[in-house]
């Protein structure tokens, strides 16, 4: 299936773009004032993560090349790209763990490089791999991370405890975490990550190896997270972002190809395409005048295709003239594009996980 | 911060057996030692006393059974500094202590007080059989403090190289198979060097049991306290600078 013309182009179809040619159309107008608000409201909160072209070499490959980005507190945004992309080497970066070849990591308005532990102080790092030490109780290990993080000694139990119920781990304290099953594990190392309450939280694949309940679980508490931390997540589920991000971006190959926010991206998915079938062939020329109207191509005989803006829904238009034409309209459908299809099209790889 | 750190390495130690059983085992094979020594030293007593300006008790139990408690330090090492870095590594545990407001040096030294901890532990223990001698005779304090002396020196830095050895890999068995080889290699390297001119004084030098065995004999001399020193020093910087490398990617 081919998609919708504004889905080629790559990344910033932002607000800016959108208003240029549509100014004229009032419910575009309202809701363009609607998003200049959200805009403006976003600049007034904290940036905490800001990246500035990081990129990272290993050997002459670049992993991660040119990313930049920021975000803000109250934000929760989804790193999305298939396995591979380089989505891990940024999560590395952006938690300290690997320095990056070249550009940098500003965590709260500390650069990673130059005052690493102010920034690491500022930040707790869910990685692919719970850091588990398999020896000790969720107790012991949760008490070791927040001495880690220089939680004073008489609040490391109140901490402790606050991560535990949060995470859903109030009942295995005092098991061993070697002998926790998988989905236990990762919400131990979520607890770790939220224990310091730390303004920067960044989670890579918190889902991996949850059952359904307990993905519902996550979810609603990195969206409840989101709401005065900045939360990055990382994943290759696209469902996950949706559940749970604002803002999404789009890795492949180390380079960023999209980043914009899950409203500007959910109306990308939303139809901008009709298919129409007519009794009689149309004048194409004509279907090609109608407002709103980008482009059409004849799908098979009397089969057309109309790529339409977005924002506007030409159906009524094109009945009306195929009646005044005589066309026989018989066939009228919105054709609709899906995340992966966006996300297999940017991506430029086959079939997606998901 | 730094206690932190070494107080986990050194509970984490007791939380699987390897530790007890280096414990056990090196209290069994020092008492046999022990009982051997004993037993030469009451063979040879009464003609001991023969002599004028004889040896005691100290020289003949208590430094042979130092000595051997530092070769046996040299094969256990291996063993138990394995896991250090290496083991945080394969079990992507590091990232825990790198996403941390933690510097490198905290971490190299935290995690070097806590097989420390461990390797005192070990000193103290094989103290003890020396010790029971108090109850039939008495000892040179001066001479056996000197020996603990040299014993923990060489103890602190066996844990240093270990620990370099454990920051350059991500398998624990590579990285104990390589401190045994350089360990050993550090012990045996003078049998090739002595007498041979300049160059084998160099290399007798280099041995890490030429600087032990003064010690033994109740002999302080600064220079051998500076070798050991310098070569726990230099393999401290060299695990710290390691840990930055592999960060940084260089």
């Amino acid at each position: 299936m081919s998609l919708p013309e504004h889905a080629h182009e790559p990344a910033k179809s932002t607000v800016s773009d959108l208003c240029v040619d549509k100014k004229s159309d009032p419910a575009f107008n309202a809701r363009y004032e609607d998003q200049d608000r959200y805009a403006r409201s976003m600049t007034y909160s904290e940036v905490l993560v800001e990246t500035e072209t990081i990129t990272r070499f290993y050997g002459k490959t670049a992993a991660v090349a040119d990313v930049s980005f920021m975000i803000r507190r109250g934000e929760v945004l989804g790193f999305l790209g298939p396995n591979g992309a380089g989505k891990t080497t940024t999560m590395h970066m952006l938690s300290g763990n690997i320095a990056p070849s070249s550009g940098r990591v500003l965590i709260a308005g500390h650069n990673m490089r130059t005052e690493p532990q102010a920034a690491k102080a500022a930040l707790g790092y869910l990685p692919e791999h719970p850091p588990l030490y398999r020896e000790l109780t969720v107790d012991e290990y949760l008490d070791y991370c927040a001495a880690l993080h220089r939680i004073p000694r008489r609040q490391r139990r109140i901490a402790r405890e606050r991560a535990k119920g949060r995470c859903g781990l109030s009942e295995v304290g005092g098991r061993v975490t070697a002998n926790l099953s998988k989905g236990y594990q990762q919400r131990v190392g979520l607890a770790q990550a939220i224990i310091h309450e730390p303004p920067v939280i960044i989670l890579d694949e918190p889902t991996v190896g949850l059952d359904p309940i307990q993905i519902r679980e996550v979810r609603s508490l990195i969206r409840e997270l989101g709401q005065n931390h900045a939360v990055i997540l990382s994943t290759h589920i696209l469902s996950e972002v949706q559940a749970s991000c604002d803002r999404v971006q789009i890795i492949n190959k180390g380079r960023l190809l999209l980043n914009e926010s899950i409203h500007d991206l959910m109306r990308r998915v939303q139809s901008q395409a009709l298919i129409a079938a007519f009794r009689r062939s149309p004048d194409i020329a004509l279907i090609s005048g109608v407002p709103g109207v980008r482009g059409v191509t004849v799908v098979e005989e009397n089969r057309v295709r109309l790529l339409h803006e977005p924002d506007t829904d030409p159906t009524d238009a094109l009945v009306k003239l195929s009646m005044e034409q005589g066309w026989g309209l018989c066939e009228i459908n919105p054709e609709h594009s899906s995340l992966e299809n966006i996300f297999v099209e940017l991506t430029g790889e086959g079939e997606p996980t998901s | 911060m730094i206690r932190t750190i070494a107080w986990r390495e050194f509970r984490s130690l007791f939380l699987s057996p390897l530790a007890f059983v280096i414990l056990g085992i090196i209290q069994i094979i020092l008492a046999r030692l022990f009982l051997g020594h004993v037993n030469l030293f009451l063979m040879i007593q009464a003609r001991l006393v023969t002599l004028p300006n004889p040896p005691g008790l100290t020289t003949l139990v208590v430094a042979p059974l130092l000595g051997n408690a530092g070769v046996f330090l040299l094969f256990i090492t291996p063993l138990a500094t394995m896991r250090l870095v290496a083991d945080e590594r394969h079990n992507k545990t590091l990232t825990l202590l790198y996403s941390a407001p933690l510097s490198m040096t905290e971490i190299v030294l935290g995690k070097y007080l806590g097989i420390l901890m461990f390797f005192f532990l070990i000193v103290a223990l094989s103290l003890a059989m020396p010790l029971s001698l108090l109850m039939g005779g008495h000892i040179d304090w001066g001479m056996f403090l000197c020996g603990v002396l040299g014993l923990s020196l060489l103890s602190a830095t066996l844990a240093a190289i270990g620990l370099l050895v454990s920051t350059l890999t991500k398998y624990p068995a590579v990285a104990a198979m390589g401190t045994l080889g350089i360990l050993f290699l550090l012990w045996i390297i003078d049998y090739a060097g002595h007498g041979r001119g300049d160059g084998g004084q160099i290399v007798a030098y280099l041995s890490i049991v030429n600087h032990y065995e003064p010690f033994l004999r109740g002999l302080f001399n600064t220079s051998n306290v500076a070798y050991y020193v310098v070569l726990s020093v230099t393999c401290l910087l060299f695990s710290i600078r390691r840990l930055d490398a592999e960060r940084l990617g260089a």
